[in-house]
């Protein structure tokens, strides 16, 4: 196991990615993002449509694979190697399933099993990869699902369930692994409107208990409440960073003021 | 019609054949389809190369012409199979008939069963990913699950041709359904009613195995019906 260059004596940090690049055939969708998440952390990324935010996401827990730079998960760096055909691929697929399960992620679509019932999207995860009991995941789940109010649903299907219900079940699959790190990408953003507080609520109770949260969202007032940091993308690299109040109040880039002005009527 | 009630413990001893021929080669082949299938959707091409081989040789020639080569082609061999063992085997009608049957649909389903994994919706396999699922565990709780009630409707067809395929079996001498209504009807000359007894037969067979498919399907697409406590109907989105 490498451990994160941080010779000082700071405390490892939950999440370290350090010059992420990625492309997509000759398109450059990452041209090398740095991001440090320490425990209790709630970092919002923001930016436009295209901008890479989903991208870097997803390089994080290896849903891609970045073409270069490095990914530490609690100090732990995720090792890479080259494929006969030359393709970036992980060294060691173990450590990948390993780091997967303390790297949990809520998607935009909720992606929920959808020939499983509530507690069977729940329980799946941590009894087949965590090999947690299932008399005790069961107990667990049910607790998670009373936080995320859905516990009266634990035996419907996915398809019964609305948006705003799938995605508190999708965030309910999340912690039911007790990930260290939470990633959500645009957890809000296939909602009908109506159905997006019910999400925000429950998260912003997750941030309120200290979890670490790495959002991607257009939910600009959200990010400015809950979030400890605020990193604004565009075109692939970060163009302004920094607590949420000053980055949305005063936006140093032309740039992101012109994405502000778009977002926040 | 006293011929027909003669000859019903007769047919029924053929229809009795039949049916372990269809079941003896339907379960055998799915056991053999899996892999089959699974090596099919590999990217390896010394995995899918032979898979997609077999595949097309199976799917491409006729049943008839691999139950003669399987059964009179041996002959040809009977030397070399004696001395491997197997010759007590080839030269039965028998063992030849469960074999090209078995060998058939495993072609056939290993198909069905790689149209309906790659349907599986990418994004629940993601999410299978993004909990730490990888290699076997990925298949075995959520692509193969899923990819088998996709595969059910034509699963069923499958089967059901393959039962009524085993018709083929009389032309190599097997007193099946068929070949026992062919006996009678040749003897009788009772052709009609004969050939309508057994059609009845088959029929009510058919039915029997659309029935089973049907109740294994219900129970198993429970996500896709209308709940009924509260008549919430399933998302159209989840009928993928």
């Amino acid at each position: 196991m490498s451990v994160a260059p941080d010779p000082a004596a700071q405390p490892v940090p939950a999440l370290l990615a350090e010059d992420v690049h990625k492309s997509f055939g000759s398109l450059e969708v990452l041209k090398g993002v740095s991001l440090t998440a320490h425990e209790g952390d709630v970092i919002a990324m923001l930016g436009a449509s295209g901008s890479g935010k989903s991208t870097f996401l997803r390089c994080i827990n290896l849903l891609e694979m970045p073409d270069d730079g490095r990914v530490y998960v609690g100090g732990e760096l995720i090792r890479m190697t080259r494929n006969r055909r030359g393709e970036i691929v992980p060294a060691d697929q173990k450590q990948v399933a390993r780091i997967r399960s303390r790297v949990a992620m809520v998607f935009q679509q909720f992606n929920l099993w959808s020939h499983m019932t509530v507690l069977e999207n729940v329980i799946e995860a941590p009894v087949h990869v965590q090999k947690v009991p299932k008399a005790e995941a069961v107990d667990k789940a049910r607790q998670i699902l009373d936080k995320v109010g859905i516990l009266d649903k634990i035996d419907y299907y996915p398809a019964h369930l609305s948006g705003g219900q799938q995605q508190r079940v999708g965030i309910a699959r999340a912690l039911a692994m007790e990930p260290d790190v939470m990633l959500f990408d645009e957890p809000t953003s296939s909602l009908d409107p109506e159905l997006v507080g019910e999400v925000l609520r429950v998260m912003r109770q997750l941030a309120e208990e200290g979890r670490t949260m790495i959002l991607v969202t257009h939910e600009m007032g959200f990010a400015r409440d809950v979030s400890s940091h605020a990193v604004f993308l565009h075109e692939g690299r970060i163009e302004e960073e920094g607590p949420p109040d000053e980055v949305l109040r005063n936006p140093r880039s032309e740039r992101l003021r012109q994405f502000l002005a778009s977002h926040l009527q | 019609m006293e011929i027909i009630w003669d000859s019903l413990p007769r047919m029924f001893d053929g229809a009795v054949l039949t049916l372990e021929i269809t079941s003896l080669s339907v379960a055998i082949g799915l056991v053999c389809a899996i892999p089959l299938a699974l090596m099919r959707v590999s990217r390896n091409p010394l995995l899918w190369g032979p898979a997609y081989g077999y595949i097309l040789y199976f799917r491409g020639t006729p049943l008839l012409v691999q139950l003669f080569l399987i059964y009179y082609g041996s002959g040809q061999f009977s030397e070399a199979l004696q001395t491997l063992g197997l010759w007590v085997f080839f030269r039965d009608a028998w063992f030849c008939a469960v074999l090209t049957l078995t060998l058939n649909t495993a072609g056939y389903t290993a198909e069905i069963l790689r149209g309906s994994i790659q349907a599986v919706p990418h994004g629940e396999v993601e999410a299978a990913r993004a909990c730490g699922m990888s290699g076997s565990g990925l298949y075995r709780r959520i692509i193969l699950p899923k990819a088998f009630r996709l595969a059910l409707p034509a699963y069923s067809n499958e089967v059901v041709f393959l039962f009524q395929a085993t018709s083929l079996v009389s032309i190599i001498a097997l007193m099946d359904l068929t070949g026992v209504a062919r006996v009678i009807a040749a003897r009788s000359f009772a052709i009609y009613e004969i050939y309508i007894t057994a059609g009845i037969i088959y029929l009510i067979v058919t039915y029997g195995i659309l029935y089973i498919f049907k109740k294994v399907e219900y129970r198993l697409s429970g996500h896709l019906r209308e709940r009924k406590d509260t008549g919430i109907a399933a998302e159209s989105a989840a009928l993928r």
